[in-house]
């Protein structure tokens, strides 16, 4: 473990703590898309098993769909700016931009629950059959995922105030944004593989 | 410690030797290899052309490795300098060969194993002597922890046996009202899955008359060791006769009674003059939660089998509901 | 809930495992205090982060599983070598094999490999901890707290008795209900994030934390099987997961995916399965192969022969592994062209090993072979092994399959490369490494011993199951026909001379730590070829003093042949580590109470426990300790008296 401070080069990048979590952030990464693949060939095993339960097809909205995913790639962008403020060393950049992205998270969030509660209604939940099972399993795991990252961000945030700008809080930001990015990644996934081709079949 | 070691070393060499005694000597023994029907003659001849191979490796392998453990032994008598080179890395040409070689029996074992699998998955040739005969479907369905037999073009059904003809090629339906299970008559040929919902197709075939076992040979819960069967294969004039018996005499079956034999637990024989195919099918999707929705409450229960039990020690309840439910008809 | 129905009951056996479980906690408890010993549990081990105290918490909680498992295999055996034996009835029986099997695979096999990995692995590449070492201590006590969780299915709630395979529907909810499958579901899901997490920990540790200038084929071989492990780990480990949270929302919260209704599918749950588990078994066997070429290779006093084709072959096995799944069920009836790719995907595997086995051999080809017990174990392995490759390789051609599958010639299969090859490389490795740990060898003479009656033992125990299995006896089956009395007699026989083995080597592990002779130098058997043995023993909790440049494979051989070590008194610098800290333990203490609460569906506990996890993963976000500096001073005085200068 040495603790030798680089004097140049992306702060988070400078101690080797900080390269180190980085690497195994992406590690971690790795293994999230294999959890997330898992999911999605569940639900494409599972496509179509709707039993008595209404299909897809007559539930998914495209509206809400549009409007979550306007919101989601959204923050995906001010979340990019705001590791971008960083870099220049901007602590109210950063923590600006971050609070855009918590509030289109938070949205986003918003318009899932939403979802969910009305598909409920339509008969169609954890328990009505297999293909919903692994609907609300995949989509409920991102959203999950989502939810934790609102949190995280939240401790972050407060970390900020508490410290400003070191390897260590921007490292933290750093790995947040790469968080939030993959869990992006996989909601155009979601989008298009299960909205989009729900909507059509 | 010596001593032993040396003993040891014997033992180890005269493992493959005593490998082939026992696979040889026991030939006729090993149900797996005492075949009674074609299919399983093919997975006899496959199995047994695998072990030359096995045993040539094993033999090297064995051959190499004791010479090694002998000859280089630090404090073997005799020992000379010229046996130590503790620089040695590697030898391209040597590791290629024993890379190649090994390839090379996977091809020679995999060229026989594809050709078997497509064999498999028709019904036997017929020998040149015969004329070829149209398959005997047989629905072979299972239920915690008894099998169904239904002969939907005999219209008979029986428990926990069943008569075939022989040289007449047999076309199971399997499939499966509740856990996954497997049919497997070592003496007739290999096993393949029941399943609920869906429908597997296994050729078998018997040319020697007998009585073959068959059984479960996949895990399904307690009852799982007694889920057996006995085949019975014998001539097609006696099958002819069995089956027109069994249509004559055996009581119809009906859904009620069926529903009664589908709770889980262990059933004697039993053979009827009519399918439950007429009502359920769970082999096909809409059958395949026939049986969890009749009996759910009942799977939780044990049974607290002990191995010298059987059907029959299970049968006083069961009995008792028989007599009501027959004088209900 | 009623009382009685919380404990299970009714069984002597039960009892029996409930009062000893009783005592020894007692006693345990009794002595801890008795010699003021908690504040010393606490401070040196349970709020430990050092990779090594890891390792060795590891080895010895897979010790114990060890015991659990193979007593649970005496008892399967008892009641098998007779017909009509009344020892277990079949409800019993069918506890006792899923839980052999589980805890085995994942609460003995792999813990006991990671265990090793812990304590060797950082020490090989000359690492001072693991990239992560909060992290590590996270997964150990995940690990723990989740072999505890399986555990106490004994005499809480019920075993599970749906195989460790658990398949569904019979593993459902409807087919068993009860907590019992409940158990297996959250401890193999709680042991599972450590696991994750460890193959995260070593990857980055060996991939960014190796010497100044060693290159990756300069990385000693076990370091290596590590790497490749961790590869394996990271990639699998997540199906599992998501696996057992299908059936979790499936048996607690009624979703449908491998129900009978709902058009759920049962099947699926079998390929998610395999997907892990095939994978899973090269995760046992890949770190055996890298201490079976260490442990040769030093004892063989000789380079390993094909160091270069070694490494490639572990590397094409680890990706093969994932190829080949769907070989546990030829017999679903995917149809022959499926069954014939994935059997030659399957023999392929065969390759690769074959050219292992070759290379072992190579090494020992003018080598001057030193008999110890960590060399017999490993010698052992080369011709047991070979026979559990090779009906690999006849239970891998899918038409013979059918008649092989799910028969006691796949429980020999799997017995002789799970035993021949992780037992023993444990053993071998355990053996091998144990002076490095405790600063004093194992005896010889009781390891002698201990080997012959477990060698001989397994190949009596194993050997005629290949029979049985060809003589129609099914796997899982809690009775036997006469027809296979004679070789499930000698098999029973065999099973309980393992069982002298194993007792012999327990004690041969208490007589050593009483009378062995104390380590007096780093390099135990003289013939240390990597960098482990370039520490002094013990290894101080910095493990190097200061960081040779590696320029070859076989460092220290090298090392030595230059006269440097690891403790160059001018180039001593403050060292910095990570402090210690309870917050792992008591962060999976809190998922235990959660999967606890799960396993009963009480959500009040379940919710309970999983808040107070998250508050502990708040106060570690706002964790901000930076560990400390060990001074120059304090350094030149360890190595000075740990080397006997
Ligand atoms: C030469 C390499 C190997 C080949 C070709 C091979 C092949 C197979 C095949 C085809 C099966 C499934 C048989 C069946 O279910 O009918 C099987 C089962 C198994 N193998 Fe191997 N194997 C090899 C090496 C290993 C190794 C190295 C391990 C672990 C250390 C291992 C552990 C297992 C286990 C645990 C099972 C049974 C799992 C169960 O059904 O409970 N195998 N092997
Ligand atoms: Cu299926
Ligand atoms: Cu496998």
């Amino acid at each position: 473990m040495s603790s030798h401070e680089l004097k140049t080069g992306p702060l988070e990048y400078r101690t080797e703590e900080g390269r180190l979590s980085i690497l195994g952030f992406w590690i971690f990464l790795g293994a999230e898309i294999v959890l997330f693949a898992t999911l999605f060939a569940t639900y494409a095993v599972l496509f179509g098993r709707t039993a008595d339960a209404p299909s897809p097809g007559e539930l998914f909205e495209a509206k809400t769909v549009l409007i979550m995913t306007f919101m989601l790639l959204t923050s995906s962008f001010t979340c990019g700016i705001a590791i971008h403020e960083m870099r220049r060393g901007s602590v109210k950049g950063l923590r600006n931009w971050m609070i855009v992205t918590l509030i289109l998270g938070l949205g986003f969030l918003g318009f899932e629950i939403y979802e969910f509660v009305h598909y409920s209604h339509e008969g169609a939940t954890l328990q009505s059959s297999a293909y919903w099972s692994s609907f609300f399993t995949l989509a409920g795991t991102h959203g999950l995922h989502v939810t934790l990252g609102i949190g995280w961000v939240i401790l972050l945030l407060i970390q900020l105030t508490q410290r400003g700008l070191t390897p260590k809080t921007s490292r933290k930001f750093f790995v947040i944004g790469l968080y939030w990015h993959f869990l992006d990644v996989v909601w155009i996934f979601i989008f298009t593989s299960v909205y989009l081709i729900g909507m059509v079949v | 410690m010596k001593n032993i070691n040396r003993l040891f070393k014997k033992g180890l060499a005269l493992l493959p030797l005593s490998m082939v005694l026992l696979l040889s000597g026991c030939n006729s023994e090993l149900a797996v290899l005492d075949p009674k029907g074609p299919v399983a003659q093919t997975q006899k001849d496959l199995i047994l052309y695998s072990v030359y191979f096995m045993l040539f490796i094993v033999v090297v392998v064995f051959a190499a490795f004791t010479y090694m453990v002998v000859k280089y032994r630090e404090n073997r008598p005799g020992r000379k300098e010229t046996d130590y080179d503790p620089h040695m890395h590697g030898n391209n040409k040597i590791e290629v060969i024993w890379t190649v070689i090994p390839f090379i029996i996977v091809i020679a074992l995999s060229i026989p194993t594809v050709d078997t699998l497509f064999q498999l998955e028709k019904p036997p040739e017929v020998e040149a002597n015969e004329e070829e005969q149209e398959p005997l479907v047989i629905h072979a369905t299972t239920a915690d922890w008894k099998w169904f037999f239904s002969y939907p073009e005999e219209n008979i059904e029986t428990v926990n046996y069943l008569h075939i003809p022989t040289d007449r090629p047999i076309e199971f339906k399997l499939s499966s009202a509740d856990a996954m299970t497997a049919l497997w008559i070592p003496r007739l040929g290999g096993q393949k899955y029941n399943m609920a919902g869906m429908m597997n197709t296994h050729y078998l075939e018997a040319d020697e008359e007998g009585v073959y076992k068959g059984r479960n040979s996949n895990f399904n819960g307690e009852g799982f060791t007694k889920q057996t069967f006995e085949v019975y294969a014998e001539s097609p004039e006696e099958y002819d006769q069995w089956v027109s018996e069994t249509q004559d005499q055996a009581p119809e079956l009906t859904q009620e009674r069926y529903d009664e034999l589908l709770a889980p637990g262990l059933t004697e024989e039993h053979e009827f003059s009519s399918t439950h195919l007429a009502w359920v099918n769970h082999g096909n999707p809409e059958g395949m939660d026939y049986a969890i929705n009749r009996h759910f409450e009942k799977y939780g229960e044990l049974m607290h089998l002990e191995s010298h039990q059987d059907a029959e020690d299970f049968m006083d309840e069961e009995n008792n509901d028989d007599h009501e439910s027959d004088r209900d008809h | 809930m009623q009382l009685d129905e919380f404990f299970v009951t009714g069984e002597p056996l039960i009892y029996a495992g409930m009062v000893s479980i009783a005592l020894v906690t007692i006693s345990m408890l009794f002595f801890l205090t008795y010699y003021k010993k908690w504040g010393w549990l606490w401070r040196e081990w349970l709020t430990t982060v050092d990779h090594k105290k890891i390792g060795i918490m590891y080895i010895l909680s897979a010790l114990a599983m060890l015991f659990r498992g193979g007593v649970d295999a005496m008892m399967m055996r008892t009641q098998l070598a007779f017909p009509n034996m009344n020892f277990l009835n079949a409800q019993h029986y069918d506890e006792i094999f899923t839980t052999h099997g589980t805890v085995m695979i994942i609460f003995m096999a792999m813990p006991f490999l990671i265990g090793l990995m812990n304590f060797v692995v950082p020490l090989q590449i000359g690492a001072r901890d693991v990239a992560f070492p909060y992290l590590n201590a996270l997964s150990f006590w995940s690990f723990l707290f989740g072999a505890m969780l399986f555990n106490i299915s004994f005499v809480i709630g019920g075993s599970p008795d749906a195989g460790w395979t658990s398949y569904t529907p019979l593993a459902g909810a409807a087919m068993s209900p009860g907590p019992g499958q409940n158990f297996y579901l959250l401890g193999l899901q709680l042991s599972g994030i450590g696991t994750l997490a460890t193959g995260i920990n070593f990857m980055v540790t060996i991939l960014k934390m190796r010497a100044p200038k060693m290159r990756m084929f300069q990385m000693p071989i076990f370091t290596w099987s590590t790497l490749i492990t961790s590869f394996i780990i990271v990639f699998a480990f997540p199906i599992l997961t998501v696996a057992l949270a299908l059936m979790t929302l499936d048996r607690i919260f009624g979703a449908q995916f491998f129900t009978l209704t709902g058009e759920g599918m049962p099947m699926m749950w079998a390929n998610l399965f395999w997907m892990w588990g095939h994978p899973e078994v090269y995760i046992v066997i890949l770190p055996a192969f890298g201490i079976f070429s260490e442990v040769i290779s030093a004892f063989a006093r000789k380079q390993l022969f094909g160091y270069k084709a070694m490494v490639w072959a572990i590397i094409l096995i680890a990706g093969l592994s994932f190829l080949v799944w769907v070989h546990h069920f030829f017999t679903m009836g995917a149809g022959a062209f499926v069954n014939s790719v994935f059997s030659i995907s399957t023999m392929l595997i065969a390759v690769p090993t074959g050219v292992k086995i070759f290379n072992w051999l190579g090494t020992l080809y003018k080598s001057k072979i030193n008999n110890t017990v960590a060399m017999m174990w490993a010698l052992a392995f080369i011709p047991s092994f070979v026979i559990g490759g090779v009906t690999g390789v006849m239970l891998g051609m899918a038409s013979a399959d059918y008649q092989f599958h799910n028969t006691y010639f796949l429980v020999a299969h799997f017995h002789y490369v799970l035993i021949a090859g992780t037992v023993f490389a444990c053993f071998s490795g355990l053996v091998f490494w144990y002076p490095k740990m405790f600063g004093h060898k194992l005896n010889e003479r009781l390891g002698k011993w201990s080997f012959w009656f477990f060698v001989i033992g397994f190949h009596v125990c194993f050997f005629p199951q290949y029979f049985v299995g060809l003589d129609g006896m099914p796997r899982r089956v809690f009775t036997i026909i006469p027809e296979w009395m004679p070789l499930n007699i000698i098999s029973t026989v065999g099973a309980f001379g393992m069982g002298v083995g194993f007792a012999i080597f327990v004690f041969a592990i208490l007589y050593s730590y009483r009378y062995s002779e104390r380590e007096k130098t780093g390099d135990s058997w003289d013939n240390g070829r990597t960098l482990e043995w370039a520490t002094p023993t013990p290894v101080p909790f910095y493990n190097f003093a200061t960081l040779p440049h590696i320029d070859s494979q076989d460092a220290y051989v090298k090392l030595k042949q230059e006269g440097k070590t690891t403790f160059e008194e001018d180039e001593v610098e403050p060292i910095h580590m990570p402090s210690n800290t309870g917050q792992p333990f008591i962060m999976m203490a809190f998922m235990f109470v959660s999967g606890f609460g799960l396993v009963f569906e009480w959500m009040w506990m379940a919710i309970g426990g999983l808040l107070a996890v998250l508050v502990m993963m708040i106060i570690r976000s706002f964790d901000y300790d930076e560990g400390f500096h060990v001074e120059v001073d304090e350094i030149k005085r360890t190595e000075r008296s740990a080397r006997r200068l």
